[in-house]
């Protein structure tokens, strides 16, 4: 009996081997695990985009919990994610920050946001990665959800939509504006 | 065919050439060498299986100088590498690092193929220890069929 089931041996570690494979194939390899998670915003101060009068630093992310997004006008996802961004300004819910990464020119963040609106509070002007790479950023878009400590919380890697938001994004936002005020007290 | 040759040979050059810029080189050699070297083990996070010594794409390009801005100021080999990987994980590494959660990674295969091998030791030594048993003599009514047999041959 037993060395029957010794000859099962193979299919069995087959099985396990197959499952573990075929979640990972369902896993996006873009996907990483942030290691800046419940890290202090790294230092940075970034000049500020053409036209506008203030960059963007790291000191401006203290005080209160605050988005910021990582964009550039030459990405397409970033197209896909503007209206969005819109919207949340709109409903001026929580301050969202730029940073504009390794545009081609320094006219290209100004007139895309020109053309089709600036949701941000504050941009930063970031052409040599200096900010984007402090943040550990691959692409774009990501954005960070930083609580009134200046210390990451989160991190979202592509756009933002209605769906993620209502799940993800606002529920830690909420959450950590809960744990500030208790804080505080 | 000698052209055919020379020109694999030149590709192969090409190859190794990496993607870094001549405007990005550092005027020490030493120092070029050692952010070459740095590049060579770093991940590009755009393309993922490349290097950022071979990747063109702009985040790499921008690692690249980063590797040797600090290397200007300054900074070890390791110190370099570590800070990159403060910011991005050991993804960034083209090899993963030995400590505890990768032990499973860079000894499971050898483990696997050791077991694999005493498995198939073990299987032959006890083939040989164990000589195949004599087969049961003949029955009267096996052997009274065999010799039928044999004489049906011989006529």
């Amino acid at each position: 009996m037993n060395k029957r089931l010794l000859f099962l041996l193979p299919l069995a570690v087959f099985v396990v081997l197959a499952v573990y494979f075929a979640i990972g194939l369902t896993r996006d390899p873009s996907a990483l695990p942030s290691v800046l998670i419940d890290q202090k915003v790294p230092d940075f101060e970034l000049p500020p985009i053409k036209g506008h009068e203030r960059g963007l630093t790291s000191e401006d992310l203290k005080g209160q919990v605050s988005l910021v997004n990582i964009f550039g006008s030459w990405c397409i996802a970033c197209q896909v994610e503007h209206p969005f961004l819109m919207k949340i300004k709109g409903e001026n819910r929580v301050p969202l920050y730029g940073v504009d990464w390794i545009e081609k020119t320094p006219d290209d963040g100004p007139n895309w946001l020109k053309k089709k609106g600036d949701p941000f509070t504050l941009i930063g002007d970031d052409p040599n990665s200096k900010a984007a790479i402090a943040f550990g950023v691959y692409g774009a878009p990501e954005t960070f959800i930083i609580d009134e400590n200046g210390v990451i919380r989160y991190k979202q890697v592509g756009p933002m939509n209605d769906k993620i938001w209502e799940e993800t994004i606002w529920p830690i936002i909420r959450e950590l504006r809960k744990r500030g005020q208790k804080d505080a007290r | 065919m000698r052209t055919v040759f020379a020109a694999l040979v030149l590709s192969l050059l090409a190859l190794a050439a990496g993607a870094v810029e001549p405007g990005e080189m550092l005027d020490d050699p030493v120092l070029e060498e050692r952010a070459r070297e740095i590049s060579k083990g770093l991940r590009c996070l755009v393309c993922q299986n490349q290097s950022i010594d071979e990747s063109d794409a702009e985040l790499a390009r921008d690692l690249r100088l980063l590797v040797r801005q600090r290397l200007t100021a300054g900074d070890g080999n390791q110190q370099v590498i570590d800070y990159v990987v403060s910011r991005y994980g050991d993804f960034v590494l083209l090899m993963p690092p030995l400590k505890g959660a990768t032990y499973v990674l860079w000894f499971g295969p050898a483990v696997i193929a050791g077991l694999g091998i005493l498995a198939v030791i073990l299987f032959f030594r006890r083939r040989q220890r164990t000589p195949p048993a004599a087969p049961p003599p003949l029955s009267a009514d096996e052997k009274r069929r065999l010799r039928a047999l044999l004489d049906k041959d011989a006529e």
